[in-house]
């Protein structure tokens, strides 16, 4: 008899223990109920696979809020006549977009096919969409980072002509960029919600402002990075309006979700989430008193920036984890059921 | 065309992709009471399917070394032991089967020893079945797929072109039952086709023409459902209460499976999720709360700029 109690822990198995078991020893005292955490499963393993994407997205993640962030600020600099802070933001817009395409190219199983995204636009694909988002979004950032380069060009001939094009032409983009970097910086919530991962598809309704208040954050550290002071002040009020939002839907997401928000707080995503908590607190109040300063600004802008680049690794770390252990598939699936009164 | 219930809800799937005058919508019924564990499904997907195998691996799971489904094994059969003597109503109904096996067999996993004949003395029950991709009326992985090399063929079943794949990976994330995986040394996405190839030529997949148990049945869906009813009934008439479909419920969260089992248990016991629902159920509600969330950026924005004209 005494053998079958290896078949027994086989089919029947508790979770990995590590989030309730912590939280057992007296660690951060969040109060959240966890029901026990016993259930059945096939020896253990992920009902749901976990995502074949690599940290690239997660770092896409970061560089399409900082994008769209910095777009923002740009445009709002171009129409209230801030030229360094519209040329920080265009500037970082287009590197940061950039960066989202390789990563986002790179991230594919098959690279030279990245094209044949291009072929259907399907609104039930948050992906497809946000394809067609980041090309519109792209080209524009483009031509408004291009415009930065007129004053450098010769007054005469060709290029002179160019070079009394360009700011139009950047205007223009800038504001189409702009106009589309909402978008940008909150489809990727949709991405992650739209799918099997236990912990993504349940925080669907705060993640999208996690994001928003990401990017913004990211978007307003850049200004505060690259402008001076003195054109920096819209930066700053974006910078520390975001970094609240932030960690205002992302205390949603580690709290408010029962056994859901277990993965948020727990192993590496709890981790890094708690990391950019703080990164993303000492930005904000860095970003309040040094005003006056350009140097407190800039490590201000640089921990908002760190704090950004965590919550989306952070994010990004909690769905995989919750598609990692079956209890986070089963347990939620099986109260359903018990409420319906099918089980 | 696509109408209210697209996203949710019963509906025929080959008509609601634009299908008009659709065959009959073609399923599996896999009846894991008379599954022997031969994995006969296994090695005849593999070869017709010409699927690269998935290494040597012993996974210490029972006779069970597949371990899942995956971009290479479209048909994955689980073993389950456990610790309760079988019922001898179940064991009947799965000797009947055995015996039905007209080609020379070793016959299932046993534990006693090899010709001894009579009911086995053992306090071990084994749990067999055949797993596959459940070709959801609601399927996520065709739903999020942002090449359209996913798609619904007229026979309801949904299929990967693997000449559009750029296996962003985006379907492994989104199936609600882990069936779908992207090919490592490959990299496109892969998995069960329902052998649309064969059944255009009105030939039985490969898994369920090897099944000599008839535990994996191929057929039109409505028949299958039915035939399916009758089966439980029989089965509970037989002293086999545990015997309940998984998957059959048009009105369940994947609107119903194309590929739905007779399980001895519950579903999580084979790996299953107890109630799936088609993430894009939410969609909708998630475009939304993504508006409400650009529309709180661009306010913010506008309000950080508004009235600071140096």
């Amino acid at each position: 008899m005494s053998d079958h109690a290896a078949h027994v822990s086989a089919e029947t198995v508790r979770g990995n223990g590590q989030g309730s078991g912590r939280r057992r020893g007296g660690g951060k005292g969040d109060r959240v109920m966890v029901p026990p955490a016993e259930f059945r499963s096939y020896y253990g393993r992920p009902i749901v696979k976990p995502p074949v994407w690599t940290h690239d997205v997660a770092a896409y993640l970061f560089t399409g809020g900082l994008a769209a962030g910095s777009a923002l600020v740009a445009a709002g600099a171009d129409l209230t006549g801030r030229p360094a802070l519209r040329a920080t933001g265009r500037v970082a817009a287009l590197a940061a977009v950039g960066a989202s395409g390789y990563l986002l190219v790179k991230d594919l199983g098959r690279p030279g096919r990245f094209l044949n995204m291009l072929r259907v636009a399907k609104p039930t694909s948050p992906m497809s969409m946000g394809t067609w988002i980041l090309t519109a979004f792209g080209a524009a950032a483009g031509a408004a980072a291009v415009a930065e380069a007129a004053p450098y060009l010769p007054r005469r001939g060709a290029l002179g002509l160019a070079a009394r094009a360009l700011p139009t032409a950047g205007r223009v983009g800038g504001l189409v960029a702009a106009g589309t970097a909402p978008a940008l910086a909150t489809y990727t919530a949709v991405l992650l919600a739209d799918t099997a991962a236990p912990s993504w598809h349940e925080a669907y309704p705060r993640l999208p402002f996690v994001f928003a208040g990401s990017a913004l954050a990211s978007g307003g550290a850049a200004g505060l990075i690259g402008a001076p002071v003195a054109e920096a002040g819209p930066a700053r009020t974006l910078a520390v309006a975001g970094a609240a939002l932030e960690l205002t839907a992302t205390h949603g997401v580690e709290h408010r979700m029962g056994l859901l928000s277990e993965p948020y707080r727990t192993g590496k995503a709890g981790r890094l989430l708690r990391a950019a908590r703080l990164l993303t607190a000492a930005g904000a109040v860095g970003a309040l008193v040094g005003a006056r300063s350009r140097a407190v600004s800039a490590l201000a802008g640089v921990a908002l920036l760190a704090g950004s680049a965590a919550t989306r690794f952070g994010v990004f770390e909690a769905g995989r984890a919750s598609a990692e252990d079956p209890k986070y598939t089963v347990l939620p699936q099986r109260e359903r059921l018990a409420a319906r009164g099918d089980a | 065309m696509a109408g209210p219930n697209s996203f949710y809800g019963p509906i025929d799937p080959a008509a609601d992709a634009g299908w008009t005058e659709a065959p009959p919508r073609m399923g599996f019924f896999t009846d894991t009471s008379v599954c022997i564990g031969c994995k006969a499904c296994e090695v005849a997907c593999k070869e017709w399917n010409a699927v690269p195998d998935d290494g040597f691996d012993l996974l210490g799971m029972s006779y069970d070394n597949t371990g899942q489904l995956s971009a290479n094994t479209w048909r994955h059969v689980a073993f389950i032991e456990q610790a309760a003597p079988p019922s001898e109503a179940a064991m009947d109904v799965l000797r009947e089967a055995e015996a039905s096996v007209s080609t020379q067999f070793l016959g299932m996993p046993s534990s006693t020893l090899p010709g001894s004949s009579g009911r086995e003395d053992r306090d071990l029950r084994w749990l067999m079945m055949s797993n596959v991709c459940k070709h959801c009326t609601h399927a996520a992985c065709l739903d999020v797929c942002p090449t359209g090399s996913l798609f619904r063929t007229e026979y309801g079943t949904v299929v990967v072109q693997e000449d559009i794949c750029n296996g962003c990976g985006y379907c492994v994330s989104a199936c609600p039952y882990g069936v779908i995986d992207r090919r490592e040394d490959d990299g496109r996405a892969w998995k069960c086709t329902l052998c649309y190839d064969r059944i255009g030529e009105g030939m039985t997949p490969a898994c369920a023409q090897a099944c000599p148990t008839q535990s994996i049945q191929y057929g039109e869906l409505d028949e299958l459902r039915d035939r399916a009813d009758k089966r439980v009934e029989v089965l509970h008439q037989r002293g086999v209460p545990e015997a309940r479909l998984y998957g059959h419920d048009p009105a369940d969260g994947v609107g119903g499976d194309g590929a739905f089992f007779l399980l001895l248990d519950e579903p999580e016991v084979y790996g299953l999720p107890p109630d799936p629902v088609v993430t894009t159920r939410d969609l909708p509600a998630m475009w939304k709360h993504a508006g409400v969330a650009a529309l709180t950026m661009a306010a913010a924005a506008v309000v950080a700029f508004l009235g600071r004209r140096p």
